[in-house]
């Protein structure tokens, strides 16, 4: 689960970390007073996206030499006129896609004075099952730039579970960051207190890009980019309580309320499957066979008929979707439990585009009686290959 | 012969007395008499747990309180783990702590920052850890810990590893079709940080004779899949080798999106399924384009 900028950092200054004074932006009506509250003179509007690449980014209504996402401004009047022209609009960066994303919410922020710009992360290394500091003193880039081109920029402390942050750990960052003074006196601090957040609260990831050196000679956090692990949100309520349900796609919300991984994809051939593995897996043989997935779908191993009926009816609101690939390979799911969810999702909302089903293992009897026994006008195909090929002739024709 | 288990292994289930864990204890019960011992439950030692179910129907399991005790008077040197995400680490926890030899733990869903604190325990343990969020380990005709369909499975020659539960299946569906037979399937699972790795389990089927090819299936994310291929590539100039047979799911997932998986998500640059295709074929295995035609492949490979 992915949240704001101005979110992350409201987080993290609980914590204690520096960052700037900022007011966030929900409404046009919020412009003034936001602006207003910051002492000046220069602001910083920045939109609110999941998605970086912002400052870079263009905004679809406003014309190609127009600013990007994220302005600089010298007065509280211009930072006024950049806030208005900003939001409501589309902005579009190297991550958000050609389709863009809604700018709903600014954060205006007080402006910095900046010596040097660093970039910080931290995250679960899976190479060695630890939480690891990803530090380099080239901030402000896009990292895998800088990890392609310089790789030498890029130094990994990783930090051992049963000790937590240690002096070394601390000294080798201090060496990568390249601080002395005040800044390395401020690092001693920042980073036990991002460890412990980063571990108190579940996160996947934290970026601070970049962590700066202020001319002062201390350091803060000019941005920050937080995502959460998905599966431990159901002990952080506090942390559940950001999610932005507008940054996400209708389907996939309403997939979430039913605890289906879904994703909404580009093409024609809507899909339901049991296990990731093998959801992805038919994916792949639909685009083998010369179409394209309208989705991904895994409804879970213990899914109930009224999820399966859930996940069928999520398929069919799609527009885009031309046929119906149902393939399950039962181990905890059964069978019979999708075959039911199948038949009454049909009987409630209707069947207008061909539907193949493949179904195997656990109960597949019984899964495929009652299919039979339902007169619903289902394609039974014998295996995966058949059941891709049949849903492709199926929407192709 | 197999790998990592056979009808002398002896296995508590820890969430024994849950729907999930009753369910799948009465399929390995009927599963050619796999030895299940006990049940674990901290608040429920001393009282017994009873088969409801088709064949098992009847078999009665003591409940314990602590895997430690349940080990003591059972004998049994595997668990397998069906307690729910939030307590699954702990579970984990204490059955290296009690020492068993192998925990395979089912679950799906433990939060990541669990199973890091979990691996570091494990690294100067005695016990071998498979999973989380995956379907178990089976040996034909002999023992099944987890939720594979028995039914699929025939005694036989091939070895299977796999990140994804139900491509598992796949795989150990279209070796019995080609006659060949299984020795041992395991599913190492979904997850970023877990237990068991490819290299683990190859490493095994290396070594076992019974074991004359395998399959090996990996997903988009992370390295495991090159970091395989390269070790492949060792051990095959150190004239151990096998024939091999490949698939990687996820040649048409866009990146940044996690896959259902926790573990399935293209992130920069990285961990994308050609890159893991081109490392597998290097390493001299016969990577299939599609799921359906895993046993081809392999029969290609065994040539």
């Amino acid at each position: 689960m992915n949240i704001h900028e101005y979110q992350a950092k409201a987080l993290l200054k609980t914590f204690g970390a520096p960052v700037s004074a900022g007011v966030p932006v929900l409404a046009p009506n919020d412009i003034d007073a936001a602006v207003d509250a910051l002492p000046g003179p220069v602001y910083v509007v920045k939109s609110q996206i999941h998605a970086g690449g912002r400052g870079k980014g263009t905004f679809k209504e406003l014309g190609n030499d127009a600013k990007g996402g994220v302005r600089v401004c010298f007065s509280a009047d211009e930072a006024k006129i950049n806030a208005r022209e900003m939001l409501g609009k589309t902005l579009v960066t190297n991550q958000t896609g050609p389709a863009g994303k809604q700018v709903n919410r600014l954060y205006v922020e007080d402006g910095a004075d900046i010596a040097r710009e660093l970039y910080l992360s931290i995250l679960v290394d899976r190479e060695n099952s630890k939480v690891s500091f990803v530090a380099s003193t080239e901030g402000g880039m896009d990292i895998e730039t800088v990890a392609h081109d310089t790789p030498e920029k890029i130094h990994t402390t990783a930090i051992d579970p049963l000790k937590g942050m240690v002096d070394t750990d601390i000294d080798k960052l201090n060496a990568a960051f390249e601080l002395d003074g005040a800044a390395a006196t401020d690092a001693k601090t920042l980073f036990r207190l991002l460890y412990k957040a980063f571990v108190d609260t579940d996160m996947a990831l934290l970026e601070i890009n970049p962590l700066v050196v202020l001319k002062n000679g201390h350091l803060k956090v000019l941005d920050a980019k937080v995502s959460f692990d998905g599966n431990a949100l159901f002990r952080q309520p506090e942390v559940v309580k950001l999610r932005d349900e507008t940054e996400e796609d209708d389907k996939e919300l309403e997939a979430s309320k039913y605890d289906l991984a879904y994703i909404a994809l580009e093409g024609d051939i809507g899909c339901m499957v049991n296990g990731a593995g093998l959801a992805m897996a038919t994916m792949d043989i639909i685009k083998l066979y010369g179409a394209s997935p309208a989705n991904f779908l895994d409804v879970g191993g213990g899914a109930t008929t009224e999820k399966v009926t859930a996940a069928f009816k999520i398929i069919t609101s799609d527009p885009n979707v031309k046929g119906i690939l149902v393939n399950i390979f039962g181990g905890i799911m059964r069978c019979d439990v999708i075959a039911e969810g199948v038949i009454t999702a049909v009987k409630e909302v209707g069947l207008e585009v061909p539907l193949v089903v493949r179904l195997e293992g656990t109960k597949v009897e019984e899964g495929k009686a009652l299919i039979n026994a339902s007169g619903l006008n289902v394609i039974a195909a014998d295996d995966l290959d058949d059941a891709a090929q049949k849903v492709v002739t199926a929407v192709k024709g | 012969m197999s790998i990592l288990i056979n009808k002398d292994t002896k296995i508590l289930v820890q969430g024994l007395t849950g729907k999930t864990g009753t369910f799948h204890t009465e399929q390995a019960l009927a599963y050619h008499g796999t030895q299940m011992v006990g049940g674990i439950h901290p608040k429920k030692g001393g009282s017994v747990w009873t088969s409801s179910a088709g064949d098992s129907q009847g078999t009665e399991l003591p409940i314990f309180a602590r895997v430690k005790e349940g080990k003591d008077a059972t004998g049994a040197n595997a668990s397998v783990v069906y307690v729910p995400p939030g307590g699954a680490a702990g579970a984990i926890t204490e059955a290296i702590d009690a020492e068993i030899p192998l925990i395979i733990c089912i679950t799906e869903g433990v939060p990541v920052r669990d199973m890091v604190e979990v691996k570091a325990r494990l690294s100067d343990s005695n016990s071998r850890l498979i999973g989380p969020n995956c379907p178990g380990v089976l040996t034909p005709n002999a023992c099944k810990i987890g939720i594979m369909p028995g039914s699929i499975f025939m005694d036989g020659t091939v070895g299977v590893v796999s990140r994804s539960g139900t491509l598992t299946y796949e795989a150990v569906f279209q070796t019995t079709q080609a006659g060949l037979g299984q020795t041992t399937a395991v599913g190492i699972g979904g997850d970023p940080v877990k237990g068991t790795e490819f290299i683990d389990v190859l490493d095994m089927f290396l070594s076992d004779n019974e074991t004359k090819s395998i399959i090996m299936i990996g997903e988009i994310g992370g390295s495991a899949e090159e970091e395989a291929a390269e070790w492949i590539t060792e051990q095959a100039i150190k004239g151990r080798k096998k024939p091999m047979a490949g698939f990687i799911a996820g040649r048409t997932a866009p990146p940044g999106r996690t896959m259902g998986h926790a573990g399935a998500v293209i992130s920069g640059g990285k961990g994308g399924a050609e890159d893991k295709i081109a490392a597998m074929e290097s390493a001299g295995m016969v990577v299939s384009q599609s799921p359906a035609k895993l046993g081809e492949a392999l029969l290609k490979a065994i040539g």
